[in-house]
């Protein structure tokens, strides 16, 4: 517990804090893979649709079902379109509805599990009994449901996707809020005078955060594969607009007759996004967490 | 045993609260829908008076707490409104169809238990060995895999490339006959009858649909043994039973496999929630005539009653495999009395 290392650290915490992440990268090539692979995602996301050879809607009848060629990388599908371009324009959306599914639910969560884990009571008692509820379903399930609800739209697939993914985030904020309220920096922030709603703003939940972000990126993966499979049955997103989860679907027609092109490259895509945020969970993890170094 | 009795009764007396705020959380999802509940219930194309004949049928002209009433009483009546498309009471559409969906689930959860378990007690017993990295590669592929794209790529190579598995059209191929109703698990019934080649049918229908599922639910039950085995394994119980000198086998099975199949068996209760999902999707990709399949046309085609059942439906199942999981607990660990767990 008293290494020096401990005590070191605090004297220059960014600068020790970056060679931790230096340290982890080197000894953890993974890691390294999965930020580049992240970096990958977020090119293409944001500049797919200049990147993208041809028009994602405009079919073509002369080219319907090609496999794949030096023109059409991933081929084309049954209306002519060109699955490469396609694909590269769907990781926008489909980045964009986990983002901010993700988003919300870390919001909602984290204020939901603060106020529950700062000042327990009843309140807590509600909010436990309300998050073993959600629990109780299971959670796919719980996400058609809602989208019945409200509506079939886009929105309404990221407000679903959020609303399945909150107890994650408020359980374990609350969790690490309760252990930290009584600890020693929250205390002596409330004796130096901080209201109670400072202390456990500014002191108490920035030190929740480290294993939360191990959590989003898990999350972010689990997002987009909920997100892609409401969209395989048909919730959410409409066709013509490019998205892996409905390519997927509309490529499961064609796969009984050979056409293997077309689901399978959108899938892979979809699997290149859920596998790099697992891994960059894992990753985050070993930077977040220095106990689980080798 | 007086004490088991008490226990028991206390685990049950649990689940109300949970059913109770099940209950809750699916009457608000049936009046949360935008605009007026009465027209979406009575269908596209229903007119005025079928549509005020909804609303007085489902009590909307009434208060909420009125409206909460009428509708656990229908509940408890079993009646889960009607269906638009069949034109049944979606409970009975529900019962019918229930059988091929847990055939499928059980059947997909046997065969990754049968391999996950073995595979995280080789990992376990030998880290660092391919078995080890087998494991590992399998768990990090196995969360990312969208099911419903490994159940199309097991079509292109089982059914389109080789030809080994028949086409993804549902439960029995129409060369067969449906086995006569007992259990409304095809594989049962045939055994039952007698019938070896709808048996056979059935399983060659049943094989890729459940290895899709099983793929997806291999991961969390694989790492769960891993991890449980090898701190069984590191604990004193084993260290005083190696140094009584029993065979390597004996402490395997016996000591460290019963002890780390405890929170296997908690996991698994996850993973059948996870399966109930996932399950939709697969009864899509394999035409599946089950309650997903059902589910999944009720959303498209607008039939509320049908979807909100289905959702009541499966969170009920999820709350009774909790139920039974955690009293499978209590009797295979005389040790857990529910007690210490609020």
């Amino acid at each position: 517990m008293n290494s020096t290392v401990t005590l070191t650290e605090p004297v220059q915490p960014s600068q020790s804090a970056l060679q931790h992440i230096i340290y982890v990268m080197r000894e953890n090539p993974v890691t390294l893979v999965s930020f580049m692979m992240l970096a990958v995602l977020v090119v293409i996301a944001v500049a797919g649709h200049w990147l993208a050879p041809f028009d994602p809607l405009a079919s073509d009848s002369s080219a319907v079902l090609q496999p794949p060629s030096t023109t059409h990388w991933f081929g084309t599908d049954n209306v002519g379109r060109d699955v490469f371009s396609r694909v590269l324009v769907a990781t926008r959306l489909d980045l964009q509805i986990s983002v901010m599914a993700v988003s919300l639910s870390f919001v909602i969560g984290s204020l939901l599990g603060a106020v529950a884990g700062y000042w327990g009571g009843w309140l807590d008692v509600c909010l436990s009994r309300i998050l073993d509820t959600i629990m109780a379903f299971p959670l796919f399930v719980l996400a058609m449901g809602i989208v019945a609800a409200l509506g079939n739209t886009v929105e309404n697939i990221i407000y679903a996707t959020a609303i399945i993914n909150i107890p994650f985030y408020a359980r374990l904020i609350r969790a690490e809020v309760n252990i930290r309220r009584d600890s020693g920096f929250a205390v002596s922030a409330r004796l130096s005078g901080n209201s109670e709603i400072r202390v456990l703003a500014f002191h108490v939940f920035p030190n929740t955060l480290p294993p939360v972000m191990v959590q989003l990126s898990l999350n972010l993966g689990w997002a987009i594969l909920n997100a892609a499979g409401l969209s395989f049955i048909g919730l959410g997103v409409r066709p013509p607009t490019p998205e892996w989860g409905i390519m997927v679907a509309e490529g499961s027609q064609y796969i009984v007759s050979g056409e293997w092109w077309m689901a399978v490259f959108p899938g892979l895509a979809l699997m290149f996004a859920v596998f790099t945020f697992n891994l960059l969970g894992d990753g985050l993890r070993d930077i977040v967490d220095p106990r689980t170094r080798k | 045993m007086k004490n088991r009795f008490i226990a028991v009764s206390q685990r049950v007396a649990q689940t109300i609260p949970v059913v109770v705020g099940v209950v809750v959380i699916s009457f608000l999802l049936t009046r949360a829908l935008p605009g007026d509940p009465a027209v979406f219930f009575a269908g596209v194309a229903a007119d005025e008076a079928s549509i005020e004949q909804v609303r007085v049928a489902l009590g909307l002209d009434k208060s909420l707490p009125q409206q909460f009433l009428i509708y656990v009483g229908d509940l408890l009546r079993g009646d889960l409104g009607q269906s638009l498309s069949s034109g049944q009471p979606v409970l009975s559409d529900l019962a019918s169809r229930l059988p091929a969906s847990l055939e499928l689930t059980l059947f997909a959860l046997v065969i990754s238990c049968l391999i996950a378990i073995p595979l995280g007690v080789l990992a376990a017993t030998r880290p660092g060995s391919w078995v080890d990295h087998v494991c590992r590669v399998l768990v990090t592929a196995g969360v990312s895999l969208p099911t419903f794209f490994t159940g199309v790529v097991l079509i292109y190579f089982f059914y389109y490339l080789t030809g080994w598995a028949p086409a993804p059209l549902g439960r029995l191929d129409f060369l067969y006959i449906e086995p006569e109703h007992v259990t409304g698990f095809y594989l049962i019934d045939s055994l039952i009858a007698n019938d070896m080649q709808t048996f056979a049918g059935t399983l060659k229908q049943l094989i890729l649909p459940a290895a899709t599922l099983s793929l997806f639910t291999l991961a969390p039950i694989a790492r769960m043994t891993r991890s449980a085995m090898i701190s069984a394994l590191s604990s004193d119980y084993i260290r005083t039973a190696r140094a009584a000198g029993l065979a390597n086998g004996t402490i395997l099975r016996t000591y460290a496999l019963r002890n780390a199949l405890l929170p296997v068996i908690t996991t698994l209760g996850m993973v059948f929630s996870f399966s109930l999902g996932a399950n939709v999707l697969v009864e899509r990709v394999f035409a599946w005539p089950g309650i997903g399949s059902y589910a999944v046309d009720a959303l498209i085609g607008s039939d509320y009653a049908a979807v909100q059942g289905f959702v009541l439906a499966m969170a009920l199942l999820f709350v009774l495999v909790n139920l039974i999981i955690d009293l499978v607990y209590s009797l295979i660990d005389p040790r857990i009395g529910f007690t210490t767990n609020e």
